[in-house]
């Protein structure tokens, strides 16, 4: 059915019915299949009415001042004036910004795959990777219960003591790691772990990224798992199905969607890294983007910090849309 | 997953679209963050000969102090000073380790506090305040009288290079430093003496043979806090000056094209060159940090390392008890340099600034002057333990070994005390720049000659910003 056109006079109509009573609405407008929409619309934003005016005031309002700032030079002082994209400009010849954007965007494609990996890893072995007992189908490895509750464990501690204590582990005359090797006679593989080469460092920020945030994915996952039924389980042993079939052909796909939000969020979590490298790793080592931004705006430069800013909200953008698409998937309902 | 009866995608979608809806309403609410009043309501009282800066007696002051190192106790002794003096006014003490976070906002905002300890690693880029007309000209209270003797200004009672440092290129002066740092190389007076039975070196070549001596014995010449590099500076700065003179180092702060490719500065590297290649740093150096540095060097396996005065309170934990803490400048790349070889790196530091804005300014200037006088220095060596930047107030106090070594290394040095300005007026060209520089040649992946090229390259870059404001020298 092609739709009538409205008129200037009822497209108003229509624009006002969305804060008018029902029973003001004139007719016309209210019997109109397209009112039906604004009307699911309406009730929906009215549930959502406060949470949303915190979302503007406490976000959406920084986010947008944040853009305004970037086209400005300022200062942190009373003024700031627009420069239009001389920031941008700056930031396309500073090379010391390309060179933490490198880092960072390392971070962003190896941290994820390596965190959600060992997370899939150790939640699969948790809930399906035991030997099977009688009258189950799939069982965890024997302490499971105690191994979800140690990987779990970094995330109960801020992020800065885990930099700090990182740092003392990787410390190069007192540190535990060059203890240990040196204990087992690997004295040549003993480092200065964060003594400026840039590939331990980002070596370094990799462990311990992956290292404290695991434990939320080991969860994350083992709930995703426990939701699949057991009898597709039963029905893929039934079939003859090994732990490495089971694993690839019933549990990842079952679990995709959990995988793909994980994938967003652990890459997010890469793409800042702020607390862990400002604090553990030296600054002339290695520097990712966000201590970049920190950095100048410590400086005082606060437009061109903003500017940093907004490239990242687009990057993080970027890479969510990106993920989103590449991981897009039929979606399995059961 | 069971299945879930509510589409998401579509609730997502909803409430995407309602969130379209606020976005206009939120162009309403954006209260800009650069606002702010520009009326100075500065509040000003009578000036008499026992208030000489014109304190309104029932204004009420607000001091921060920056909580580190030095904690806050000797503040709250300058507060009570104040009280005494001013007791009709209500002093409100804060502390905190993040200036920058606390104050930026209130200055940004016209309300800031009276005086503010712009110190520590979240403090505030000063020449930004100084460009941004943030932070008030203390001129008024270094002409002011002192607190202990009428007769005598308060810029007569502070030791050399304070009123320099809060000098942005020009005559007004808008930070005071508190105390006195001490830069140079330390080491163990009982290590040197008893178990290496040496003096001090005279000159580089003895400081080689000296290392020597010590690698024979299983001891590391020098360590240094690898992690961050720049430290290295602290036992190069003075070199530099002794080799080149006056003029290499006005040349570096003045950003001067080639200042880093003068044959000065390139025979300070080449010294520390053949101490890397002779081996006589500790090995694994480059991934300690400072403390793990200091507690290598208090342990007693290796004898030198470049630091500055904070050092003695930094390390106290690890300290042995005979341990004769002592610091001396550098020794000279060779006798023909143009300052003799005491010349000693001894800036002063801790800075204290009012705001432009602040509601009591004239009590915040008053706050300062109680601050520099000889009781409240006294007390801050007490509580600190660092050398307070008023001259002559802790003659005849008993002082520990380090104090008391940096007290003679600036009585040695008199008028060759140097300051490296560049760190005050573009903090980055030290604190990352030079940092990674030295990180990379004290690994030995520079050469000298590559070294200080890199350098200048940093520092043209600088000079070239058009968004960094430049200072330059006076003469």
């Amino acid at each position: 059915m092609r739709w009538r056109r409205l008129s200037l006079g009822e497209q108003l109509q229509f624009v006002a019915s969305v804060l008018v009573p029902p029973r003001f609405t004139p007719e016309r407008v209210r019997y109109d299949r397209r009112y039906r929409t604004i009307d699911k619309y309406r009730f929906v934003a009215w549930f959502l009415l406060l949470p949303l005016v915190f979302y503007a005031i406490f976000v959406i309002s920084p986010f947008l001042q944040a853009i305004w700032y970037s086209f400005t030079d300022w200062t942190g002082g009373a003024t700031a004036n627009f420069v239009g994209l001389d920031n941008y400009t700056k930031l396309w010849s500073d090379e010391k910004f390309w060179d933490s954007l490198v880092t960072s965007l390392t971070l962003l494609v190896i941290a994820p795959v390596v965190t959600l990996a060992l997370g899939i890893f150790f939640a699969y072995m948790i809930t399906a990777g035991g030997r099977h007992r009688r009258n189950q189908a799939i069982s965890g490895v024997v302490g499971s219960s105690f191994y979800k509750v140690v990987y779990f464990f970094p995330q109960v501690l801020s992020i800065a003591i885990i930099a700090v204590i990182w740092q003392r582990v990787f410390s190069s005359r007192s540190g535990l790691l060059n203890g240990v090797l040196g204990g087992v006679g690997l004295e040549g593989a003993e480092q200065s772990w964060l003594g400026g080469d840039y590939k331990l460092a980002l070596g370094a920020t990799l462990v311990v990224l992956s290292w404290s945030f695991v434990g939320f994915y080991v969860v994350l996952f083992s709930a995703a798992m426990g939701a699949i039924p057991n009898d597709i389980y039963e029905a893929a042993l039934l079939d003859g199905a090994g732990r490495a079939t089971t694993f690839f052909k019933v549990t990842l796909p079952l679990i995709w969607d959990t995988v793909r939000t994980g994938w967003i969020y652990m890459g997010i979590q890469a793409l800042d890294a702020f607390a862990v490298t400002l604090i553990m790793v030296p600054k002339h080592a290695l520097k990712v983007t966000p201590v970049y931004l920190y950095n100048k705006f410590q400086e005082g430069q606060l437009g061109y910090a903003t500017a940093i800013g907004v490239v990242l909200l687009v990057l993080s953008m970027v890479f969510s849309l990106l993920v989103m698409r590449v991981g897009r998937r039929e979606r399995i309902e059961y | 997953m069971g299945s879930i009866s509510v589409n998401r995608r579509a609730l997502i979608k909803r409430a995407g679209a309602a969130g379209l809806l606020t976005v206009p309403a939120v162009g309403a609410l954006t209260s800009c963050a650069t606002g702010g009043g520009d009326e100075n309501k500065a509040e000003k009282g009578e000036k008499s000969a026992q208030n000489p800066l014109g304190v309104k007696e029932d204004a009420p002051l607000s001091v921060y102090i920056f909580n580190g190192g030095y904690d806050d106790e000797y503040a709250k002794y300058v507060e009570r000073m104040y009280s005494k003096a001013h007791p009709e006014a209500k002093v409100d003490h804060k502390a905190t380790e993040k200036i920058a976070t606390q104050i930026q906002p209130r200055l940004v905002k016209g309300d800031p506090p009276d005086v503010v300890n712009n110190s520590g690693a979240d403090n505030m880029e000063i020449g930004t305040l100084v460009k941004n007309k943030q932070v008030a000209d203390v001129s008024e209270l270094l002409d002011a009288p002192s607190w202990d003797d009428p007769k005598v200004k308060v810029r007569d009672t502070l030791v050399p290079g304070v009123v320099e440092m809060g000098q942005f290129g020009g005559e007004a002066c808008y930070q005071l430093n508190i105390a006195s740092t001490v830069y140079g190389l330390w080491y163990s007076e009982k290590m040197l003496s008893e178990t290496l039975e040496a003096e001090y070196p005279k000159t580089w070549d003895e400081m080689l043979a000296l290392c020597k001596k010590a690698k024979s014995k299983g001891i590391a010449g020098w360590t240094y806090a690898g992690q961050h590099p720049r430290y290295v500076f602290f036992g190069m700065y003075s070199m530099i000056a002794q080799a080149g003179g006056q003029k290499v180092i006005k040349a570096i702060d003045n950003l001067e094209p080639n200042a880093w490719k003068d044959d000065a500065v390139l025979s300070v590297f080449e010294a520390y060159e053949e101490l890397i290649a002779k081996k006589y740093i500790l090995a694994k150096s480059d991934g300690l940090d400072h403390v793990e540095s200091q507690t290598e060097w208090t342990k007693g396996n290796a004898v030198f390392i470049p630091n500055g005065s904070w050092v003695e309170n930094e390390a106290k934990d690890t300290t042995p008890k005979d341990f004769r803490m002592s610091v001396a400048a550098p020794p000279g790349v060779d006798a023909k340099g143009k300052l003799p070889a005491t010349t000693l790196y001894a800036p002063p530091g801790e800075p204290f600034v009012v705001p432009a804005k602040a509601q009591n300014l004239q009590g915040g200037l008053e706050f300062m002057r109680a601050m520099f006088s000889k009781q409240a220095a006294r007390n801050f060596f007490k509580e600190v333990s660092s050398i307070p930047a008023v001259k002559g107030a802790i003659d005849g106090l008993d002082l520990p070994p380090g104090v008391e070594s940096s007290q003679k290394a600036i009585e040695a040095a008199g008028d060759n005390v140097v300051i490296a300005f560049f760190r005050e007026w573009y903090r980055t060209l030290f604190d990352d720049d030079f940092n990674a520089v030295a990180g990379k040649f004290m690994k030995a992946e520079l050469s000298p000659k590559q070294a200080t090229s890199e350098l200048q390259k940093a520092f043209d870059r600088v000079a070239k910003d058009p968004d960094v404001t430049k200072v330059k020298h006076a003469d």
